[in-house]
């Protein structure tokens, strides 16, 4: 009596069971695919998933929700500088002082935890430079921000232990060096480029390549980032651009003729998100190759062929001559208030080749 | 028995349904990202436009740059055609909304002829017109590649309430619709004519435009809501410009957030029986001084015809038209 009782009891359950399983099934797929198709969803936006709009690549265009800020009132009226162009014909701001707003834009990159790199090459003899660099940029280069040194260098040992801020890391990556100086200079796109894949793309949002026979002298912040950025060079930021230096043999793929250009950009400073540096080195390598392949180098290496990039691919912030700048060869002349990134003397003769 | 069956069942289910939403979180970042090319311009352009002046005397000009590094556009800041060339490869459709409810239909045929000849020439352009009467709405002749939609709103019995409904109008119809045929939107006043050309050059991730009537007024002085109990009140030292509400835009991802925060805070207001001093574009400028627009228009681009040009204002691309208020709002 008893086992039929339970037995009894034992078939509604049984019953139940399939029914209710497919219930939770069917329940958890309902709450995944909810998620899935909310209208927050990220997957929705990617009608034209362009660049800023997935992961690592968005941060810096992202719109951010700033705090309550003191500041003076911008005046319509009033152009912040009256001496200088500060805006291109393509619409990039051209980074002056008195342009901008450090504390906003601090905050503004704050809030998106953003990552700055920055690569510096110490081949052979310039590893000497290497100190002063760090030292001088730990002072005023991206305080505040995470912050990571990529140092390509052929003589790691030789690289100097600096001490970092917090959010601050160095990565020292042994690379081989080539005999002839241009080709040090020239090798750099190729190796930014394949650390970019390697490493940087998951490691930092942003990245800058620098000279390393520089010091930071006053700030340079995050008012300099954007998706791609050239610095202009300060010998050219006068002149017109039939005198710019660039490669002007046709057989070069750096030829620009003499009536285009825009500016002529520095090869010591330049930079932007990630992939458009990617872009911009893998670019610059295949042009060098190209040309050795048909026995040409282009007269200032690899600047002559940034400069054709960035003829082709506007930048969309330019940096003035205040963040490229050599006080002994060009004095300190009143429209640049402020030399933030300077070169540091040197023997040419005596530190290239050795 | 049973109960053990059941058990592991409804935990193989859990299991299943966490795995599923863990792999689609990393999937996600795998997926093949469609990557649009920052800037093509056509190599003969490039030989076409002057060099920019690096060094530059200008006395009499409009700031062209915010301090949090957002350009200012106004005529002679941006080369028209170097634009063109630089957007026209992207193949970009361009939205743009207007409200026009009661008898605010009339002003559509003359809005929408300017539209044709003047907005965005030679992209795609997608017109949603709101309306509570899809009969009043003329039929205009499109050019290729621009369409028009009608989309049908409920009418409210006061203005002001029409007026604060747009901001949740818009963010509904973007996560419903626009989201999928646009990529940029523009949001502007129905009461307006466009006069001169409005292209590429308003183009970025968040877009507000300038006050023509308080571009020249210290922050003090403008019109924001200075109750404390507002969402959308704004202290004394607050403040950069005072942006007009009847033009604003951006990416259409941006313009959502953008439209549902507005909304959100006007509701907020709504339970505590406020409405702000200037409706929607009180919250408008509130939610813009948090959240910084990354391009701003200057009133070229946002002007009142019944206020004298200034020598600074080159070139008015989209103005009001004169308007008897009262007769419109009764």
């Amino acid at each position: 009596m008893a086992e039929l009782l339970r037995t009894q009891a034992r078939k509604p359950k049984c019953y139940l069971l399939r029914p209710v399983t497919f219930l939770l099934i069917m329940l958890v797929l309902v709450f995944f695919g909810a998620g899935f198709l909310s209208p927050r969803s990220p997957v929705l936006w990617s009608r034209r998933a362009g660049a800023g709009e997935a992961g690592r690549e968005s941060v810096g265009l992202q719109v951010v929700k700033l705090s309550r800020m003191v500041y003076p009132q911008p005046k319509v009226l009033t152009p912040s500088r009256k001496d200088v162009l500060v805006l291109t014909p393509w619409l990039a701001p051209i980074i002056w002082e008195a342009t901008f707003n450090t504390d906003i834009l601090n905050e503004q990159f704050r809030l998106q935890n953003a990552t700055i790199g920055i690569t510096v090459f110490a081949i052979k003899k310039y590893v000497v430079f290497l100190k002063l660099f760090l030292e001088t940029a730990e002072q005023h280069f991206m305080v505040g921000h995470r912050v990571n040194y990529y140092v390509f260098t052929d003589r790691p040992a030789d690289v100097p232990h600096v001490p970092l801020g917090e959010g601050r890391q160095m990565v020292v990556l042994e690379v081989p060096a080539s005999a002839r100086w241009q080709d040090v200079s020239m090798s750099r796109m190729e190796m930014i480029s394949s650390f970019c894949e390697q490493r940087f793309l998951r490691e930092v949002d942003f990245l800058v390549c620098a000279d390393v026979d520089m010091k930071f002298r006053d700030h340079v912040g995050v008012e300099i980032l954007s998706q791609l950025f050239g610095t202009l060079h300060p010998g050219y930021y006068r002149a017109s651009r039939e005198a710019f230096p660039y490669e002007r043999r046709p057989q070069s793929q750096a030829h620009i003729p003499r009536d285009q250009g825009d500016f002529y950009y520095m090869g010591a400073f330049f930079g932007g998100s990630v992939s458009e540096v990617y872009r911009l080195t893998k670019a610059c390598h295949q042009a060098i190759v190209a040309d050795r392949a048909n026995g040409i180098e282009a007269v200032w290496h690899d600047e002559s062929h940034l400069n054709r990039y960035l003829l082709d691919h506007k930048p969309t912030k330019v940096l003035s001559p205040e963040y490229m700048w050599d006080e002994k060869l060009l004095g300190w002349p009143a429209i640049m208030r402020k030399l933030r990134y300077v070169a540091v003397p040197k023997n040419h003769r005596e530190i290239r080749n050795r | 028995m049973r109960r053990h069956r059941l058990a592991i069942g409804l935990g193989v289910c859990l299991l299943v349904g966490t795995v599923l939403c863990t792999l689609w979180v990393y999937v996600e970042d795998w997926l093949p990202v469609s990557y649009v090319p920052y800037y093509l311009p056509c190599p003969e352009i490039l030989s076409r436009y002057p060099q920019p002046k690096l060094l530059e005397q200008r006395p009499t000009e409009l700031l062209t740059l915010t301090p949090w590094l957002a350009p200012i556009v106004s005529e002679g800041t941006f080369n028209a055609e170097l634009l063109q060339h630089i957007y026209q490869p992207l193949n970009l459709t361009i939205g743009l909304t207007v409200f026009a409810v009661g008898k605010y239909t009339h002003f559509v045929q003359h809005f929408l002829e300017s539209a044709e000849r003047f907005f965005m020439h030679g992209y795609r352009v997608c017109y949603y017109v709101f309306t509570d009467d899809p009969t009043a709405i003329p039929q205009v002749p499109l050019g290729p590649g621009r369409r028009l939609g009608i989309i049908p709103i409920q009418r409210h019995s006061r203005w002001e309430e029409i007026s604060t409904r747009r901001m949740e109008i818009i963010s509904q119809h973007i996560a419903k619709r626009a989201h999928q045929e646009v990529d940029y939107l523009f949001c502007v006043d129905v009461d307006m004519v466009f006069r001169n050309p409005w292209g590429p050059e308003t183009l970025g991730d968040l877009v507000a435009a300038i006050h023509p009537g308080y571009y020249a007024v210290p922050r003090q002085q403008f019109p924001y809501e200075r109750r404390h109990v507002s969402t959308a009140f704004v202290a004394d030292g607050e403040g950069d410009f005072y942006y007009g509400g009847a033009v604003f835009g951006g990416r259409v991802a941006n313009v959502y957030e953008f439209t549902r925060g507005c909304h959100m805070a006007i509701l907020a207001d709504k339970a505590n029986g406020i409405m702000a001093a200037w409706q929607e574009e009180s919250h408008l400028n509130r939610r813009f001084i948090s959240h910084k627009p990354s391009k701003v228009l200057s009133p070229e681009y946002l002007w009142d015809d019944r206020k004298r040009q200034p020598p600074s204002l080159k070139l008015i691309r989209f103005s009001t038209l004169d308007k008897d208020t009262s007769w419109l709002r009764s």
